[in-house]
């Protein structure tokens, strides 16, 4: 599970690859013509903030949580419901989503973290339910119909998040801090504890590390990050159910990292990428999209074992040694 | 609400239980077991339902119908414990929840193109009446043969875990996989028989409720989180843990949703009292399992020291 080595200047370029691609990405559909694209665009940056802050309790924390979703959906419900009572700041939104999602992800973690392996499994997706059932019983905002919004997040110096363009930069914009600060994080004191305690736990709580704190911590801020990608799906689709919290939808989240790459930067990123576009792609070709993505999830598992990431490194590894 | 409500609810929760125990029976044991998470065990549920559905609309009878799609489904476990879940057995649960998960979109999607998204089946025509257990009770006969099914499996299977060689043999791998094998147990031989009994018990849940839910895509996703809850609350391997939480659970659940509701009436206002009402007795379920992983964390009957 240890995250490869890669030269900087190796993985700058890339980045720096990437980064313009994405940036000059709205130009290139809209002179392609293919501007219905875009939206899709959006939802898989909106997907890969959220595999991405479950990449850091999975992949940095080593706690495989079930309930990731919960966490999101609580974001958009957070900041569908403030929409629906006529509250427009996207500045309030923010703040009260990420409050809120820390707040549930303290209580959740105090006591989910008490255990271990399979039971912090079923703990995070027995909470998740809860929520999920919660948010069923909420008649005033649609009850299990889901709620619809018709506002959206209003920021400062008119940017409004109905628009299709605007949406994107956001998005790409807390996406690309997300890497940053991730990439930062892991050479940082709190991100080497992290990897320490997540390689071998004891060992780690014998040199003295506050295990239980480092762990929470990571937790919380996962949540809060998830909520923030929660606020961004509700403005994007306009909607929000129960079924955003339905363990499925965990499951598709634990999916796209473990295809992207456990424990790697970019494994939320290329995982959601993947995923969506096989969708996308397959769907145009047969209503059976869900059968052909399961065989090719499968065949991930039995001979892709560190997913996509991992088959990359592999590949510039056999590359370079010609 | 009448004390005769109360004990029809009770049977309801009772029954229900019964059936989850089933799920939970075989779950348990590949867990415990093969230290294996399948989260497809929902899906053997869902596909031992439409097998029994085709087969009874074929046939033109309910017990031919559960009896074959049982058989089939049976079939279908082992084939899939020998062609695929055997190679996960070793790997990471990471790997496992993957495979798994992949499987229930296959198992969906697939079961969709054969069948349809739905398939109807009913009740054998001559179980429709209600019988008359008390003076004032009146409980349809169709639940009473779930009950008297899920009794009798439940002591059966209870007989075969506890009293026959073929337990010993099972409860021994639950306890130490590693040092049963070293005593000659074959236990991957075990195993296939073990995954297709539990498939088995699956398709007899799937079949006998199939007449009160509905035989659609999907149905095993929600049961089979009831299931990992029975069998954490139980502890994870042990037989008497997985029918003592399913009955907990399938009370809990039940009361929780019919009789919840008339407490609350009493304190809330009729409309917050319906909304609240099921959401606290889906919740309910939850928390009394956040309650014994905290208190007791190998669950009520530990297996492993």
């Amino acid at each position: 599970m240890a995250a490869p080595h890669r030269p900087a200047a190796v993985e700058g370029g890339a980045a720096a690859l990437a980064a313009v691609a994405a940036l000059a990405l709205p130009w290139l559909l809209q002179a392609l013509q293919m501007d219905f694209y875009l939206s899709v665009a959006s939802r898989v940056l909106v997907y890969a903030i959220a595999a991405t802050s479950l990449n850091l309790v999975l992949g940095y924390g080593g706690m495989v949580s079930l309930g990731h979703a919960a966490f999101v959906g609580l974001g958009s419900y957070v900041t569908g419901i403030l929409l629906a009572e006529g509250v427009t700041s996207g500045g309030v939104h923010l703040i009260a989503t990420m409050a809120i999602a820390a707040l549930a992800a303290l209580a959740i973690g105090a006591i989910s973290l008490r255990t271990r392996g399979v039971h912090f499994i079923m703990i995070t997706l027995a909470f998740a339910q809860m929520l999920f059932y919660l948010a069923n019983s909420v008649k005033g905002y649609g009850g299990d119909e889901g709620l619809t919004v018709r506002a959206r997040s209003l920021f400062p110096f008119g940017l409004d998040l109905r628009n299709g363009l605007t949406f994107y930069y956001v998005a790409l914009l807390v996406l690309a801090a997300t890497l940053f600060a991730l990439a930062r994080f892991v050479p940082s004191r709190l991100g080497r504890a992290a990897l320490a305690l997540r390689d071998d736990e004891v060992r780690a709580e014998a040199l003295g590390f506050a295990t239980f704190r480092y762990k929470l911590t990571l937790f919380v801020a996962a949540a809060v990050l998830a909520g923030i990608a929660g606020a961004l799906s509700v403005n994007l689709q306009g909607y929000v159910s129960p079924n955003a919290l339905h363990w499925t939808q965990s499951g598709t989240l634990l999916v796209m990292v473990l295809l992207g790459g456990v424990g790697s930067v970019w494994g939320g990123l290329i995982g959601a990428l993947a995923l969506l576009l096989l969708q996308e792609v397959l769907s145009a070709y047969t209503e059976h999209w869900e059968f052909w993505t399961g065989w090719v999830l499968l065949a991930v598992v039995l001979f892709a074992r560190r997913g996509l990431a991992g088959m990359l490194v592999d590949l510039r590894a056999r590359v370079l040694a010609r | 609400m009448s004390p005769i409500f109360i004990l029809e609810q009770a049977l309801n929760g009772l029954q229900f239980g019964l059936m989850l125990f089933l799920l939970a029976a075989g779950l348990t044991l590949i867990f415990g077991v093969m230290d294996m998470i399948n989260l497809a065990h929902g899906s053997l549920y869902m596909v031992g339902a439409f097998l029994s559905a085709w087969v009874a609309g074929a046939t033109g009878s309910f017990l031919y119908g559960l009896l074959g799609g049982v058989a089939l489904t049976a079939l279908f476990g082992a084939v899939l414990e020998v062609s695929l879940l055997r190679s996960l057995y070793t790997r990471d649960h990471l790997s496992q929840v993957l495979a798994t998960f992949a499987l229930i979109l296959i198992l969906n999607d697939g079961v969709k193109m054969i069948f349809g998204t739905d398939l109807p089946l009913a009740a054998p025509a001559a179980l429709d009446g209600p019988v008359e257990l008390l003076p004032g009770l009146l409980y349809p006969a169709y639940r009473l043969v779930i009950l008297a099914v899920g009794f009798g499996l439940a002591l059966l299977l209870y007989l075969l875990v506890q009293r026959t060689r073929l337990g010993a043999l099972v409860r021994a791998g639950a306890s130490n996989r590693e040092m049963s094998g070293a005593m000659g147990v074959n236990v991957a031989r075990l195993f296939t028989g073990v995954f297709a009994i539990g498939a088995a018990l699956c398709a007899v849940a799937g079949g006998l409720l199939g007449p009160l839910l509905a035989v659609q895509i999907g149905m095993g996703e929600n049961i089979l989180i009831l299931a990992f809850v029975i069998i954490v609350i139980g502890g994870i391997g042990s037989i008497r843990g997985a029918l003592v939480g399913a009955i907990l659970v399938g009370a809990v659940d039940t009361l929780g949703r019919t009789l919840l509701p008339h407490l609350l009436r009493e304190f809330l206002p009729p409309q917050w009292a319906s909304a609240a009402g099921p959401a606290l007795a889906s919740i309910a379920v939850y928390v009394f399992m956040a309650v014994v992983l905290v208190l007791k964390p190998q669950g009520l009957f530990p297996v492993r020291s």
